[in-house]
């Protein structure tokens, strides 16, 4: 027992006691791992997530069609010029979160309005056609869009979200898909 | 404490042995029969022991109702609709569980309020109180989650609105939301890992009730006059006196438990709930089951989302702070003529929260939400402290016996020690 006194060289059993526990941490974090990643979406449910082609013939003009991709609702609405125009017409400095109207539509495409159907308060769907400005209302906490779906007023911090989708036709769309 | 015996002296042989190996029946004894408890504590004190009645009677119904319910999205609004009418006594059974969560509130919230009042969470009882609070941040997880499981309209939008919560989170948030969902969105993932916490945390609510017991143990009962026990008058054995008083307590509490489950037993939740989730539409007003809605009010209160969660939950987390916040020496509110005036306010803030709670999210509310939502944290965060620097408090009694008894008595008197402790004999 030669090294029981203060100050001593590193002994081997130092070495051995931070060796076990370095390797006792990472067989915890390694043992930890599977039980935190089971919490992600599985395989199945990504699969189903897959990108979904909407045909947009049926959707007359001033209609609004729901439809849901991985489970979120999208609300896809073909836009009458007045709707339009009544998205154009707001000057930015009037929005909560400044987006132009063209940026949330495709060029030339203007009437299609594909966004997100929950309201980016806490997830409420919000109703058609209702608030002042022509757009939606969420009954929940009072949000009240636009005919662009942009936040006009109440506790939605950003507006609706444009889904990734392209145009595959003038007439159909693929959500889930960058353009 | 001392004229009491507190320890336990097994008799026969079979106990003798038992004892030597495991000293489980002296535990019970001296924390359940002759645990020293100040004599004169009110029925408030006695909701410690219907909260523990009512986690048994929740755990019991819950295991039986799991039996015949069915976790699955396309199965679970049937599975407790065939609950309600093809299991035998099935319908009492989710009655008293659903009925059950909302008294289990009702307790809780009193045996809060009560400490609230006489300064159970002071020294040295800042422990306890912080595992009271713990317990309550699990009863309320327990709660929401439970109240998913029947996947109706108001289970699928709570659960969407409160998991939603956590998607202010800067940077991580939409991350954390898509672990809590298992999915894209609130879905048959969500619903099978909620059963399973659903299942699991009151058994967690459990231990940590142990550990509140235990570390109530330690120090004792607080009472009304917030002054220690300080010699054997002043104290009473916990059987018969409190074991007594809790049971008559725990009866009327369960008349008053099966007036609602028999005869209104869907007065408390939502008519909402009895239609099946529906991810396209949302009910007119979504509203947390009533025990939440103070809660819900602050949340709403500011028209910032990432601050609504963060007062939210700092509602809750102030309680934590109470014992450090508080800077009065004098424990009980009996004795402090400010703060009396004060907690009430607090108590009446807390219901007008509730019912701004249940209110839509427009106008007048909006205004009155954001003054009683200050009211509440100026409570903790500004009454507080300046009260028990600025407040004179009445003077406190010498003991428990000179304020039950009153001072001639129970000082110069000459009543033997032993008759205070029989109050049956007294004229």
């Amino acid at each position: 027992m030669a090294e029981t006194t203060a100050a001593q060289e590193p002994t081997r059993r130092d070495f051995l006691f931070l060796a076990t526990g370095a390797m006792g941490a990472v067989g915890v974090a390694a043992a930890a791992w599977p039980f935190i990643a089971q919490l992600a979406p599985d395989a199945q449910t990504v699969a189903a997530g897959a990108p979904i082609e909407v045909d947009l013939t049926p959707i007359a003009e001033g209609q609004i069609v729901k439809l849901f991709w991985r489970g979120a609702l999208i609300f896809v609405r073909n836009r009458t010029p007045a709707e339009i125009e009544a998205a154009r017409a707001t000057p930015l400095s009037d929005l909560k979160d400044p987006e132009p109207d063209q940026a949330r539509v495709t060029e030339g495409r203007e009437n299609w309005l594909i966004i997100y159907g929950n309201c980016t308060h806490l997830g409420c769907v919000p109703l058609d056609f209702q608030g002042q400005y022509g757009g939606w209302f969420c009954p929940c906490h009072g949000s009240v869009f636009d005919t662009s779906g942009r936040i006009r007023s109440g506790p939605a911090p950003i507006n609706l979200p444009v889904p990734p989708y392209r145009f595959a036709t003038d007439t159909s769309i693929v959500i889930g898909e960058e353009a | 404490m001392s004229s009491h015996s507190t320890t336990y002296v097994p008799k026969s042989a079979a106990a003798k042995w038992l004892e030597s190996r495991l000293p489980i029946i002296g535990l019970v004894h001296s924390s359940f029969v002759a645990f020293p408890v100040p004599r004169n504590l009110t029925y408030f004190w006695t909701f410690g022991a219907i909260l523990m009645v009512m986690l048994v009677v929740q755990i019991v119904t819950g295991i039986v109702l799991a039996m015949h319910y069915t976790p699955h999205a396309d199965h679970a609004f049937t599975s407790v609709e065939h609950i309600m009418r093809n299991v035998e006594y099935g319908w009492l059974l989710r009655y008293l569980h659903a009925n059950g969560a909302s008294f289990f509130f009702i307790a809780v919230y009193i045996h809060i309020f009560r400490g609230l009042f006489y300064g159970s969470y002071k020294a040295p009882r800042e422990v306890l109180w912080i595992l009271g609070v713990i317990i309550l941040l699990l009863m309320m997880a327990t709660a929401f989650m439970g109240y998913v499981l029947p996947w109706g309209q108001m289970s699928f939008w709570g659960a969407t609105v409160i998991t939603n919560l956590f998607s202010v989170i800067p940077l991580v948030g939409d991350t954390i939301v898509s672990f809590l969902w298992g999915g894209y969105s609130v879905g048959n993932p969500t619903l099978n890992r909620f059963f399973s916490l659903h299942y699991l945390l009151p058994f967690m609510i459990f231990g940590v009730a142990m550990l509140h017991v235990w570390a109530l143990h330690v120090p004792g009962n607080n009472n009304p006059t917030g002054v220690p026990i300080k010699s054997g008058k002043d104290a009473l054995p916990f059987h018969p006196y409190m074991t007594v008083k809790d049971t008559f307590s725990i009866v009327c509490f369960f008349i008053v438990l099966a007036w609602f489950v028999f005869y209104m037993p869907n007065y408390l939740g939502h008519a909402d709930n009895y239609v099946p989730a529906d991810p396209a539409a949302t009910p007119a007003h979504i509203v947390p089951e009533w025990y939440f809605l103070p809660f819900y009010a602050i949340l709403r209160a500011v028209p910032d989302a990432l601050l609504g969660v963060v007062l939210m939950f700092a509602a809750i987390a102030v309680l934590a702070f109470l014992p450090w916040l508080d800077t009065s020496k004098v424990r009980s509110g009996a004795y402090r003529p400010v703060f009396k005036v004060i907690f009430w306010a607090f108590v009446v803030t807390c219901l007008v929260l509730g019912w701004l709670g249940s209110r839509p999210a427009e106008g007048i509310y909006v205004v009155l939400t954001q003054i009683f939502t200050f009211l509440y944290f100026a409570y903790f965060l500004i009454a507080l402290p300046l009260l028990g620097l600025l407040e004179k408090p009445l003077p406190l009694p010498n003991s428990i016996s000179e304020a039950v008894l009153g001072k001639k008595q129970a000082s110069g008197s000459g009543m033997p020690v032993g008759a205070a402790a029989e109050p049956q004999s007294k004229g």
